[in-house]
């Protein structure tokens, strides 16, 4: 009796582990094989045309990844300036205004939007939004960066609610009954107990929203009228940009393996990866400290 | 004098427990009354109107008045924000806000509007010393307020609602989570502070009870069963159902 225990003890937490390990294993092959496919491309073309304003991949040999680079982050920035005030304003309505009914009708329907098919997403961006942008901001087209980035914000949204609104869930109730005892109102208790009470909650909500719209490809192929143009100032933020994902998810199928193009595509991958690990490694460091305080606290 | 008077008060939450069955009770200025009883009777639900936080947890049905000062609270004219300053509470759990002794303290002020540097320190000084805490945080006032011990954080807690300069402080069992000699601080400086204030208190125990109660109020289910003095309450109740209580043999 004592001894088959201990086998199943061990047999389970072998394979806990063996599925923990897997998924670093899975994660360091995949950096290995976009380390062995884009490097070369470091060999092929040189660093001062890597990093220069041109991409003109086909026609002349242009490697230039600038302006992809500047694209992502323009429609990237603009998402984040739509999805952050946004998304934190609508977690605070369902955690603490909103009536219990409405909750519950809000919570459910967030969810519904974080599954929507961001190709759909792209399917009313180019029938509805491109349209309308077109004619209300009286634009030579409507497949701009700040499309883009509207719809980009949109898919980030429920993100950012979600994970924001979990935080702010979590904060003790008694931290705002200290706070409503003390004569505070309500959106003062909002303002400086809760949403700081729940800081590092929320600014994981902002990362993982951020860079869901960083990765995000069918949307911003569809929408951003993929010119590779640098984007710098505010005026290319209402002209067609063309981004990271968008060049990989276009151009890919048509390279032949192994030619420059093809390398320095995964190069651009690479760049991607790094950006996202970037983010995802800030977001989890927040969390970390917050997590060694609160066990300060509590010890 | 009495400061609180309850006429008739009934309480039901949204799950439909009736908390509160047509209390009525008269709370004396400058005394401590204690609202004691056993777990459920609907203490807590008592104190949580007389500063109307009871506005944001569901309740179904409230009928009754409470008049502080000759005026009905429960009226929805009833300025809450101002109410709450006047009416100050201590939870049993401390609370205090991740912020410095002193930024727990002059919390309530600046929210208040409060923002000359002399009457928020003079406001500091004053209510720790009510407090008893004073000789104790004056060295490090700037230091983080969760590095406290449980004692001293629940006095920082009174303090925090003193220093807004209450007329009527509220406390629910706030020494729950204290050994004997910061609850015996505790107590104490609510017996200083009843020369002032007029104080509503939920004892943890019945001993505390005895201790402390000016005046004693008790509660069972939702109704209250007997008013009186203190010490006639705990020597000689008039009620079966005290007595049994009080000498422990239920509850
Ligand atoms: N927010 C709430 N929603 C629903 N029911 C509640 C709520 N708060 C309290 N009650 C119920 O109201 C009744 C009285 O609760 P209350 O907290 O006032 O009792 P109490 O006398 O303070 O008890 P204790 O000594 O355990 O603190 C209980 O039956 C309790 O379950
Ligand atoms: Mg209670």
């Amino acid at each position: 009796m004592e001894k088959t225990l201990n086998w199943r003890e061990y047999i389970i937490t072998r394979l806990i582990k063996a599925s923990g390990y897997s998924a670093i294993i899975f994660v360091l092959l995949i950096f290995f094989f976009l380390l062995r496919e884009g490097v070369p491309a470091l060999a092929e073309v040189p660093l001062s045309a890597l990093f220069s304003v041109r991409w003109y991949p086909i026609e002349g040999d242009n490697f230039g990844i600038l302006p992809l680079l500047t694209g992502s982050l323009i429609v990237t920035l603009g998402a984040a300036i739509i999805a952050i005030p946004f998304g934190i304003g609508t977690a605070v309505y369902i955690s603490e205004i909103a009536p219990r009914w409405m909750r519950e009708i809000l919570k459910p329907l967030v969810e519904l939007l974080g599954g929507l098919p961001s190709v759909v997403l792209g399917f009313l961006g180019i029938l509805v939004l491109a349209p309308f942008l077109r004619r209300f901001l009286d634009l030579p087209t409507g497949l701009t960066a700040f499309t883009g980035s509207l719809l980009l914000g949109g898919i980030a949204v429920p993100t950012v609610v979600s994970v924001a609104e979990d935080a702010l869930d979590a904060v003790p109730r008694a931290y705002r009954e200290g706070a409503w005892a003390l004569g505070a109102t309500r959106w003062q208790t909002i303002w400086r107990v809760t949403l700081p009470a729940a800081r590092s909650g929320v600014l994981t909500a902002v990362m993982l929203g951020i860079g869901r719209a960083i990765g995000e490809t069918m949307t911003v192929m569809m929408v951003t009228g993929n010119a590779p143009v640098l984007a710098l100032s505010l005026s290319s933020l209402f002209s067609p940009v063309r981004t990271m994902t968008a060049t990989i998810a276009a151009e890919m199928g048509e390279v032949s393996n192994g030619s420059t193009h093809y390398h320095v595509l995964f190069f651009i991958g690479m760049v991607l990866f790094l950006i996202s690990l970037g983010v995802n490694i800030a977001a989890s460091s927040v969390v970390f400290r917050a997590k060694k305080r609160a066990e300060r606290i509590l010890s | 004098m009495d400061k609180i008077i309850i006429e008739h008060l009934s309480l039901q939450y949204s799950d439909g427990t009736e908390s509160l069955r047509d209390v009525s009770l008269g709370i004396r200025e400058k005394a401590v009354t204690v609202l004691f009883g056993p777990a459920g009777g609907g203490k807590s639900t008592l104190l949580r109107c007389l500063n109307r936080l009871n506005d944001l947890t569901e309740v179904k049905t409230s009928a009754g008045r409470i008049l502080i000062d000759g005026e009905n609270i429960l009226d929805p004219k009833t300025d809450v924000i101002a109410l709450r300053r006047k009416v100050g509470m201590v939870f049993a759990r401390p609370v205090v806000l991740p912020l410095s002794i002193r930024g727990n303290l002059t919390y309530g002020l600046e929210l208040a509007g409060e923002k000359r540097k002399s009457k928020l320190d003079e406001a500091v000084e004053r209510s720790l010393k009510l407090a008893a805490l004073w000789d104790e945080v004056k060295e490090r006032l700037d230091d983080p307020a969760i590095a406290l011990s449980g004692g001293q954080q629940q006095r920082l807690c009174l303090a925090r609602s003193l220093a807004l300069q209450p007329e009527i402080i509220l406390l629910d069992e706030p020494t729950s989570g204290l050994d004997p000699i910061s609850t015996g601080k505790v107590e104490a400086a609510l017996q200083e502070l009843k020369k002032e204030y007029t104080i509503v208190l939920v004892p943890h125990s019945v001993q505390q009870a005895g201790r402390t109660a000016d005046y004693a109020a008790f509660f069972l289910q939702g109704e209250l069963v007997e008013y009186g003095e203190g010490k006639a309450m705990f020597t000689s109740p008039k009620e079966k159902r005290t007595e049994d209580y009080v000498t422990g043999r239920f509850g």
